[in-house]
This record gives structure tokens, C-alpha cells and sequence, in this order.
């Protein structure tokens, strides 16, 4: 296991706590009526992106499917602008045309946010064939769940990204259930990280709780990438603290269940942890950035909620170009 | 007992070619398996082998001969001991089915004055001198000058690279562009359909070919879903300069699976340009239009015309703007509105109504969404009368649309109802006289345009 430097742990927390304040504050904002529709919580996973987004560089491209609040804010979206979107407002990052599922920031090369399950898959190896059909040394990573990973189309881009050598990381978030449904009862075999063998593509499960073990892994498969080494796959053994979406009251799943995963191996305690037992920052200096990430996510909510709706006249706009 | 080899049918589509060479001669043993001879079609020289042992007794079409119809005997086979002297002279073979082709070609004597008019009503190729080039070819050139004029554009599909692509259309591109821009895929329409546009995503300008736009259902979610919603789900961030094109509708005798229209299944959706060009100029001048344009673009050919040759204006750069219905007959009496294969039947339903004193003005759709509807109210308003054609399903097809718009946006001007020619609501069928009931004909569309003219049917 890597060691992180001091500054490193510092924005490990830093990141994943901006990420749970957000969407904790996401999660009132929709129990007041101010979120509509479906709103898909990243509460509990954190790690991965935010261990993930430490082994790419920028120009790198990153994209997801509709769990993607976490994805945009650790590719340094502005909260703001995701939280607007979330609410339906002008100033959000699609002007309230989105919503939660939709978003996308080509400043930040963040390439969405896709509704479909399984959509990210061919359209991320996409993203990489551009990369190597320019020549540059871009890599994609390309983000779905375990339920997605049962998905046709998700073996379908496996295949043309070995045979054409595409420089894409499948980044599996294994978070135990696809909805309501367990892995186990979805999925014929349930290490996700071999199911490239049939394409000779290699992979590895990492410990998506663990900040470190993901940045680890992710370097070596981007380093990897990069070099031509073509696709990949990181199975990130994780798991959300929320129901699939807002309105689902999760009863195939244990309090008992959730509370022990919060216990043992919360990511943002792990490294709180570390912090606190080597001396980096005291509790109250955590406590201060703990603070400065509930402004950050409250001055996101105020925005959100004080930003006016599209103008009508948005009905008609950016159908075509 | 002396056989004949009769020349063979090489492709559902295909109704003669070219006896390019014997590989024996008269007097030759032959075994079955043999090769005896090749077969050039309009897309690809065939070897064909002996079926039975015997002597090659005589050679009836030499070698070199062009346009012989399937099923006409080529040669006599005799079998060991026999003379030719013993046996009568070769009867006509019988032809397995009727002896009219099922799907006819389209005779060139109809379409090419008829492009030329086309091209007249469109008033962008003043006084061009003017070349014969099939679809097929059209739709080639396109590409490939859109091809040298952009590095970004490149060509993906099942059997576009090596093969030349499973129609030909794409011949030639491999040895131009290379591996890097034409780009055989696996058959995996959604997997390929996705990384096209994840790739025109980041920028690049993929033209995917569907071998047939049957198979791109597997495809439909991308297209639909990630290439057509998502420049208005990133509100104008984020959006797929891509074309999808291949062969629409009907073939021959290919059953239900393939031979389905999706004209109006892509036309519903906003977020997308879709086109049907029937004439050479229309396919490569859109074609070139829809690879500049900045949108996801559904462009639907027709395997029956792709051997068609047309007339095209012979200039550098050849562009069809998208959007704009072209006026290829003028006429008072009725306004017929088509696209694609539907426009031959419009094209010949017109010149025998014009022989019955029944004067029809022609209208080629080209571009399915957005539609020409000016172009349409303008002929009606006119004529008065509205026949549309075209082999789609009947039911919330192009038609349906455009009768509905009609009725709503020219009430005061209609003399009949608006009225449809369309496929029969019927999965294709497979047998010979079955496809042919369900595939609208030239006569259906004449005694449509009688009825909304309240004229006695012949």
C-alpha cells in the first residue's frame, strides 16, 4: 500500500467530504421538494473518484453514468452549478435542461452523466478511440456499476477496446446492488474485475473504501494505459450508505448491514484516522475543513435554490446545433 | 442426360451480369466443385463451381458478355458417353419463379430525365456539364472527398474496410485512407454505434455504416439516446457531429427481418436530421452535407437503387442542402409527395397519369426531419390534391405526418382527402407473390391519384 504525504491525506478528506456534505445536502433539498424526479446519492463511495481523479491529469477525460454528483466535483466542477441543475435552475450545468442523471462540463472534461445503464461503457471507449486516433496520450475513464457491468454492450466495447488497443480504465463501482437487487441475485459470477478474461483484458479488484489502495491501483493502470498498454479494468469494492435513489426505502438490505460498513471501513473516517494518529492536523482543524465543505455545500444550495428557472424560451433551444 | 448451367443469381437484389470468364473450354471433363467461370455483378466478381460431372459440351453466352439475365443458360453439360447430337436443342430453361423479376430495377428511360428536372427545380447547378454515376458511386465520392477534406472523419461498420462493405459501398476507401479511417468493426451495432459517438463526442466526425438499418435497432439506444438528447441535455455544451447511414427498407425477398422501413421511427425524434435521397446528385450531395453538419445525422439509402445510374452534375464540390424538398415535376392537377425508392413509383405512376390527362406535380421529400412542409402546402394549394408515396408501414408514417399537416395547414384549399400509398401493415413477407402484394406499386399509386382526382378507374 502506497503512503500518502501529509498534503495528500489533507486533500483526500478535503475531497470526499466536499462530496458527502454535497450530497447530504442534496438528499434535504430533495426531501423539500426543491430536487424533482430521481436523485442518485454517492454517499459512501467517495474514495473511488476521488482516489481515481489523484491518477489522471488534466486533459484526461472521465465519464459515468447517473451516480455522477461525486464524478463532477472531484473533476472540479463547480457545486454550484451541479447543485442548479440538481433544483432545475438556469445557472445549472445543463440550464435545468439535465437534471441529476445529465451533466456534463467539456472544461473540465467531464463527458456525463448517462441516464442509460451500460451507456458509459461503449461511449468512454469512444472517448479513448479519439485519443489514440489523434495520437496523444490521453486516457478515458470510464466509470459504471456492478449492474451495468452485466450489460451487453458493456462486452461489446471490452472486445473493440482490446482489438484496437484503446487507452480506457473500466473503473466497476461494486457497490453490492444494482437498485434493489444484490449481486449475488443478479450476477452469474460476482468478480467483476475477471470479467474482461474473456477478452484478454486484465483487472484487479481494489479496496474502494480505501483511498490509497485506489490511488495505487489507478496509477498503475493509467501509467499503463498511457503507455499503450490498452484497457483495463479496476473493480472498486465499495458500497453507498443511501437507497438506490431517493425514494427507495432499501428493505433488501440490513440497518445491521449498512451501519457495520460505516463503522469498519468508512472512507472519509479512514483517513480522519490517519490524520489525527499521525499528527497531520488536529481534530479541530478537521472540524474547520469539515466547516468550510458544509459552506461550500450549503452556499450551493442557496444558489440552487435562489437561481431562477430556464427562461421559457429555453423549450427551444440546443436541439440542434 | 444433358443439363444446362443457367447463370445464377449472385444476391437477393441481383438481375443479370456480367459472364466475365470461362475457366474451361468446350471439350473440357468437368467435376463438380469445379470452377468453371466468373461472374461479375454490380458489386462483386463470383467464381461459380460445377454442380454435376459431365463434359463441357457447349459454351452458349461467351466470355465477356454483359447484361445476361439470371437463369438464361450459359452452357450444356453432357454426361459421360453422351453427344451433344443426341440430344434436342436446349429449351429456354424454365425460371424457378415467375419470369418477371419480383423487385424490378429501375429503368434508367424514367429516372434520368427526371433527376435532370430535379436538378432544374433546385435551381444550385446552373448549367453544369453533367456525368452518369451510379448511387453507389455517389455515395463513395462523398465520403471520400468529405474524407480528404477533413482528417477527422472516418468510416466505420461490419465489412466497410477489407470487403469494400457488404453493399460496396465503401470500395476503395481502405486502399485511399487506410486502416486508421476505415474501420471494420465486430457485428456489434450497439458496442460500435456507442464508441461513434463517444468519438464524435470528443470532437471527431465517424460516418457508421449500418450493413442495414434493420440492424441498427440493436444500435437505437445510442442513436436516440446518447447521440440525438444530448446537446440539449448539456444545455448546448456537448453535442455528435456523426453520420448513421445505410440501406432502409425493403431489398427482395430478404423476409421480415430485413426489410424494414424506419423513415418515421427516426423522423419523430428531435435531436436529429434525417434524409432519404433517392437520385445520385441528392445521395452524394447530401451525404457531403450531412458529414459537415455539426448534428447527429440518420441517413437512409436503398439497396434497389444503389446500381441505379444517374445523371450528377460534374463540379468539385457537389453539396445538397439538408431541409430543402426538391419540385422534380411540375403539374396542376395533383401533388404526389415521396423519397427514396418511393419516388420511382411517384415518377411512373406520373407519366402514365399524364397519358390519362392527369397532370402531377412531383415532390422528392429528400429530407425526412426537417420537413419541406412550404415546398408541400405551396404544390397544394395548387393542385389541390395530396397522393403520398412511400414503402414504409402505413401507420404514423411520413404520410400520415404530412396528410395530418396538410389537412391542418391547407384545409380550405383541399378538393379530396389527402391520401396514402404505403406498405401493407404487414410484417414483410418472404414469398415471391406475397412481397409483392405487400410492397406498393406504381398502379396503386395511379388509382390513388384517380381517386382524389374523381376519376373512373381504368
Amino acid at each position: 500500500m502506497i503512503e500518502f504525504t501529509p498534503e495528500r491525506e489533507l486533500e483526500a478528506y478535503r475531497e470526499m467530504l466536499k462530496i458527502r456534505r454535497f450530497e447530504e445536502k442534496a438528499g434535504q433539498l430533495y426531501g423539500m421538494g426543491f430536487i424533482g424526479g430521481f436523485c442518485h446519492l454517492y454517499i459512501g463511495q467517495e474514495a473511488v473518484v476521488v482516489g481515481m481523479q489523484m491518477s489522471i491529469d488534466k486533459g484526461d477525460q472521465v465519464i459515468t453514468t447517473y451516480r455522477d454528483h461525486g464524478h463532477m466535483l472531484a473533476c472540479g466542477m463547480d457545486p454550484k452549478g451541479v447543485m442548479a441543475e440538481l433544483t432545475g435552475r438556469r445557472g445549472g450545468y445543463s440550464k435545468g435542461k439535465g437534471g441529476s442523471m445529465h451533466m456534463f462540463s467539456l472544461e473540465k472534461n467531464f463527458y456525463g452523466g448517462h441516464g442509460i445503464v451500460g451507456a458509459s461503457a461503449p461511449l468512454g471507449s469512444g472517448l479513448a478511440f479519439a485519443n489514440k486516433y489523434r495520437g496523444n496520450d490521453r486516457v478515458c475513464l470510464t466509470y459504471f456499476g456492478d449492474g451495468a457491468a452485466n450489460q451487453g454492450q458493456v462486452y461489446e466495447s471490452f472486445n473493440m477496446a482490446k482489438l484496437w488497443d484503446l487507452p480506457v480504465i473500466y473503473v466497476i463501482e461494486n457497490n453490492k446492488y444494482g437498485m434493489g437487487t444484490s449481486i449475488e441475485r443478479s450476477s452469474a459470477t460476482t468478480d467483476f474485475s475477471n470479467r474482461g478474461a474473456s477478452f484478454d483484458i486484465k483487472g484487479e479488484q481494489v479496496d474502494g473504501m480505501d483511498v490509497r489502495a485506489v490511488k495505487e491501483a489507478g496509477d498503475k493502470a493509467v501509467k499503463r494505459a498511457r503507455e499503450g498498454g490498452g484497457p483495463y479494468i479496476l473493480e472498486m469494492l465499495t458500497y453507498r450508505y443511501r437507497g438506490h435513489s431517493m425514494s427507495d426505502p432499501a428493505k433488501y438490505r440490513t440497518r445491521e448491514e449498512v451501519q457495520k460498513v460505516r463503522q469498519d471501513s468508512d472512507p472519509i473516517e479512514q483517513v480522519k484516522k490517519r490524520i489525527i494518529a499521525d499528527g497531520i492536523a488536529s481534530a479541530d482543524e478537521l472540524k474547520a475543513i469539515d466547516k468550510e465543505m458544509k459552506a461550500i455545500a450549503a452556499n450551493a444550495a442557496e444558489f440552487a435554490q435562489a437561481d431562477p428557472e430556464p427562461d421559457a424560451a429555453e423549450l427551444y433551444t440546443d436541439i440542434l446545433r | 442426360m444433358a443439363t444446362e448451367i443457367l447463370m445464377p443469381a449472385l444476391s437477393p437484389t441481383m438481375e443479370e451480369g456480367k459472364l466475365a470468364r470461362w475457366l474451361v473450354k468446350e471439350g473440357d471433363e468437368i467435376a463438380a466443385g469445379d470452377i468453371i467461370a466468373e461472374i461479375e455483378t454490380d458489386k462483386a466478381t463470383m467464381e461459380i463451381e460445377a454442380i454435376e460431372d459431365g463434359k463441357l459440351a457447349k459454351v452458349l453466352i461467351a466470355e465477356g458478355a454483359e447484361g445476361v439475365k439470371v437463369n438464361t443458360p450459359i452452357a450444356i453439360v453432357l454426361e459421360d458417353g453422351e453427344e451433344l447430337d443426341d440430344t434436342a436443342a436446349p429449351e429456354p430453361a424454365a425460371a424457378p419463379t415467375e419470369p418477371e423479376p419480383v423487385a424490378a430495377p429501375i429503368e434508367a428511360p424514367v429516372s434520368a430525365p427526371v433527376v435532370k428536372a430535379a436538378i432544374e427545380g433546385s435551381k444550385i447547378f446552373g448549367d453544369t456539364a453533367m456525368v452518369e454515376v451510379t448511387v453507389r458511386e455517389a455515395l463513395r465520392d462523398a465520403m471520400a472527398e468529405e474524407m480528404r477534406r477533413d482528417e477527422g472523419v472516418f468510416v466505420m461498420g461490419e465489412e466497410v474496410a477489407e470487403y469494400q462493405g457488404a453493399y460496396k459501398v465503401t470500395q476503395g476507401l481502405l486502399a485511399e485512407f487506410g486502416e486508421k479511417r476505415v474501420i471494420d468493426t465486430p457485428i456489434t451495432e450497439h458496442g460500435f454505434a456507442g464508441i461513434a459517438v463517444g468519438a464524435a463526442f470528443a470532437g471527431l466526425k465517424p460516418v457508421v455504416e449500418f450493413m442495414t438499418w434493420n440492424f441498427a435497432m440493436q444500435a437505437i439506444d445510442h442513436i436516440i439516446n446518447s447521440a440525438a438528447k444530448t446537446l440539449y441535455m448539456s444545455g448546448g455544451q456537448m453535442s455528435s457531429s456523426i453520420v448513421f447511414r445505410g440501406p432502409n427498407g425493403a431489398a427482395s425477398r430478404v423476409g421480415a427481418q430485413h426489410s424494414q422501413d424506419y423513415s418515421s421511427w427516426y423522423a419523430q425524434v428531435p435531436g436529429l436530421k434525417v434524409v432519404a435521397p433517392y437520385s445520385a446528385a441528392d445521395a452524394k450531395g447530401l451525404l457531403k452535407a450531412a458529414i459537415r453538419d455539426p448534428n447527429p445525422i440518420i441517413f437512409l439509402e436503398h439497396e434497389m437503387v444503389y446500381g441505379q445510374s444517374f445523371e450528377i452534375p460534374d463540379v468539385d464540390d457537389l453539396i445538397v442542402p439538408i431541409g430543402k424538398a426538391a419540385i422534380v415535376r411540375q403539374g396542376r392537377d395533383v401533388t404526389l409527395v415521396s423519397f427514396s425508392r418511393g419516388m420511382q413509383l411517384a415518377n411512373e405512376a406520373a407519366i402514365i397519369l399524364a397519358e390519362q390527362g392527369i397532370d402531377a406535380e412531383v415532390i422528392d421529400l429528400r429530407t425526412l426531419r426537417p420537413l419541406d412542409m412550404e415546398t408541400v402546402l405551396t404544390s397544394v394549394r395548387k393542385t389541390n390534391r395530396i397522393v403520398t408515396v412511400e414503402e414504409a408501414w402505413p401507420i404514423a408514417s411520413i404520410g400520415s405526418e404530412i396528410c395530418s399537416r396538410v389537412t391542418c395547414e391547407a384545409f380550405d384549399y383541399l378538393d379530396a382527402p389527402p391520401t396514402k400509398v404505403n406498405c401493407k401493415d404487414v410484417p414483410m413477407p418472404y414469398a415471391a407473390n406475397l412481397e409483392k402484394l405487400a410492397l406498393p406499386n406504381v398502379d396503386d399509386v395511379v388509382s390513388a391519384v384517380k381517386s382524389v382526382c374523381y376519376r373512373d378507374k381504368a
